[in-house]
């Protein structure tokens, strides 16, 4: 018998030890990951055999086409309006002094804690057309007719603004702190000025934090829900909620798969076209 | 309502240890059914008129479990062999596809005397007929605060002109196409088979003016009591509901669309024989004139209105009452559920949507 080589050896039983360590998430996983969309992809193809029914339904008919066109327009709307709103909120979270930081990020963070289904009420509260928004705005004699701020697409564009900040503010956080601010004043002792030091040295330092900000608000919102549904008035359909409609009154299990398939397959082609321009474990902030 | 759901099953479960550790006649304690229903005010209503006296007299155990929308559960339930739940009361639409479908069990109605004697239309193969309600237009006094000049008909809904405000419609086809019919002047009796183009057209003209496509019946209410809309089709029951607690709002039954919720058992059920049983309870005269008592739904067994239990002012409330019936539209759930009926749900997606 050859003696191993010890080193080797050792890396394998820690090999093993990875393993085993990783066996519950990986068995998780599967349950209820890959199981699920393994059934979602078969349901999508089978009725009574298989066939591509489904798929050509949601090609052909117009009212998939045009609620895929609503949810990526939502999306991109929404996306943009966090960036806009969320990069000045990490700036300061980012530059302030204690406890001044964590009193802004307990801010992002509060309402995160609270259940998207409330908020999109208080919204309702707030916006609808005897609303606080209303009322205010015509006791200050700035509109003499309310305004029709819910209940339709910039209702839902607002509330899901307002759910998914969170989620760009904190990578975008968590980015911009590990900027080091030596290479700020490095910046402004070569002569450049605030404004000149922030475009060329922080924007592009901060961009995996923005990338990975876009790319999450984006992707949450391409399967939101119940903000569309309680703010959209009936008309703003989106992509989740076909599926919904296609289960609860078609009773299509097979076209509501489809859809989902689609819906998966977009989003995982954007994931990877961003992967393409930042490495995956660079957007998340840990590098 | 979790935590309402545990009680009732910690409840149910302490009661049945106790009955067994006490009585000889555990086996019969044992017997017991999952009964589902929509939840809300609703299921606590029916729990107080219904449930709890079925579970007494019968001395069975009524386990109970709340879904909105039951159908698409009832179907993957079926489908994995072993459904957990026994009876299901659902609007009766599902009750007839899921008897076409083969999701329920056929009913012999020989063991359920109340409900054979219920008129035939009823009941079908696989489902009763178990309470009533109504979908009517409901208007905010405070914009039509005269009685005599408020809106009556749904021609006067579609009549934007002479009652100039918002409108709210349910996000769905069932009863919206049969009320744009009848704005457009179909008479409630001539309805079935639906001019279902017709009835789109019609739908087209009012859609412009509709606020909001609602999608929950809280949602109809909050919308009419909040000013956000003046006039809505909405629940019987949703709009009185806000009366009891003093809103400005009223509704009419005339041109009201009738409808049903039916029990049905699904097939397979765990419980088939003590789901029987009950569902022969639940229709019970005494029982059903019991609903009304504490929701402004109907009996939909009419011998209710004779056992002397419901109040004469309490009758010309209730929307099954005959002469509130009459004035109203009775849905038709045998066209909703034929070839028909589903294409024209089917069509309802991409109007809402333009």
């Amino acid at each position: 018998m050859t003696a191993i080589d010890p080193s080797l050896r050792y890396r394998r039983r820690e090999q093993g030890l990875m393993l085993l360590l990783a066996s519950p998430a990986v068995i998780v996983i599967v349950a209820l990951v890959v199981i699920p969309v393994g059934w979602l992809m078969t349901q999508s193809v089978y009725e009574n055999g298989f066939t591509l029914e489904h798929y050509r339904r949601i090609f052909s008919e117009d009212i998939y086409w045009r609620s895929f066109g609503l949810t990526f327009r939502i999306a991109l709307m929404v996306t943009v309006l966090t960036l806009v709103l969320g990069y000045p909120v990490a700036y300061a979270a980012a530059h302030v002094k204690r406890p001044w930081d964590v009193l802004i990020l307990s801010f992002v963070i509060l309402p995160f804690w609270t259940s998207v289904l409330v908020r999109a009420y208080a919204w309702l509260v707030l916006l609808q057309r005897t609303g606080v928004t209303n009322q205010m705005l015509e006791r200050f004699g700035l509109i003499s007719e309310p305004l029709a701020l819910v209940h339709n697409e910039l209702g839902t564009v607002i509330a899901t603004v307002h759910i998914l900040l969170p989620f760009m503010v904190l990578p975008l956080y968590s980015t911009m702190q590990k900027i080091p601010r030596e290479l700020m004043l490095a910046g402004a002792s070569l002569g450049g000025g605030p404004l000149h030091t922030f475009l060329r040295v922080f924007l592009p330092l901060s961009l995996p934090g923005v990338v990975a900000g876009l790319t999450l608000v984006f992707v949450l919102t391409l399967g939101f829900y119940i903000t569309p549904e309680l703010l959209g008035g009936g008309r703003t359909i989106m992509i989740s909620m076909v599926v919904s409609r296609n289960v609860e009154l078609y009773n299509q299990w097979g076209a509501a798969s489809a859809v989902g398939v689609v819906l998966l397959v977009a989003v995982l082609a954007i994931f990877l076209a961003v992967g393409r321009i930042i490495p995956l474990d660079k957007m998340l902030g840990q590098k | 309502m979790p935590e309402r759901r545990l009680t009732i099953r910690t409840a149910c479960a302490a009661a049945g240890l106790s009955l067994a550790l006490l009585s000889p006649l555990s086996a019969q304690a044992a017997e017991q059914i999952m009964f589902v229903s929509q939840g809300g005010a609703y299921q606590k209503a029916q729990t107080i008129a219904i449930l709890d006296p079925s579970a007494k007299k019968l001395g069975i155990t009524i386990n109970q479990d709340s879904v909105p929308d039951a159908w698409p559960i009832m179907r993957s339930q079926v489908a994995t062999g072993k459904p957990t739940w026994d009876v299901v009361d659902v609007a009766t639409n599902f009750c007839l596809r899921g008897g076409e479908q083969g999701i329920l069990e056929k009913l012999d109605f020989s063991k359920i005397p109340n409900a054979a004697a219920m008129p035939a239309e009823y009941r079908s193969d696989y489902s009763v007929a178990y309470e009533f309600y109504s979908s009517v237009m409901g208007y905010s006094l405070k914009k039509f605060p005269d009685a005599a000049a408020a809106p009556k008909t749904w021609a006067d809904f579609w009549d934007v002109k002479k009652f100039p405000g918002r409108r709210s419609l349910r996000n769905h086809p069932l009863a919206t196409l049969e009320a744009a019919l009848m704005a457009d002047g179909v008479p409630a009796d001539k309805l079935y088979p639906l001019d279902v183009d017709r009835a789109f057209k019609k739908l087209e003209e009012i859609k412009p003016h509709i606020t909001v496509w609602w999608t929950s019946g809280a949602q109809s209410a909050q919308l009419l009591n909040d000013g956000e809309v003046d006039m809505v089709m909405a629940w019987n029951g949703r709009i009185s509901a806000l009366t009891k607690e003093g809103a400005k709002v009223a509704y009419t039954y005339n041109q009201g669309i009738l409808q049903s919720t039916s029990l049905c058992v699904l097939k397979g059920a765990p419980n088939l024989p003590t789901a029987i049983k009950f569902l022969n309870e639940a229709v019970d005269p005494v029982h059903q004139a019991n609903l009304p008592l504490h929701i402004d739904y109907g009996p939909a067994n009419p011998k209710a209105y004779d056992t002397g239990v419901i109040p004469a002012a309490r009758v010309g409330e209730l929307p099954s009452a005959p002469a509130n019936a009459k004035v109203q539209a009775l849905m038709s759930y045998a066209w909703w559920t034929s070839a028909a009926g589903e294409a024209a749900e089917k069509r309802w997606l991409s109007f809402a949507q333009k």
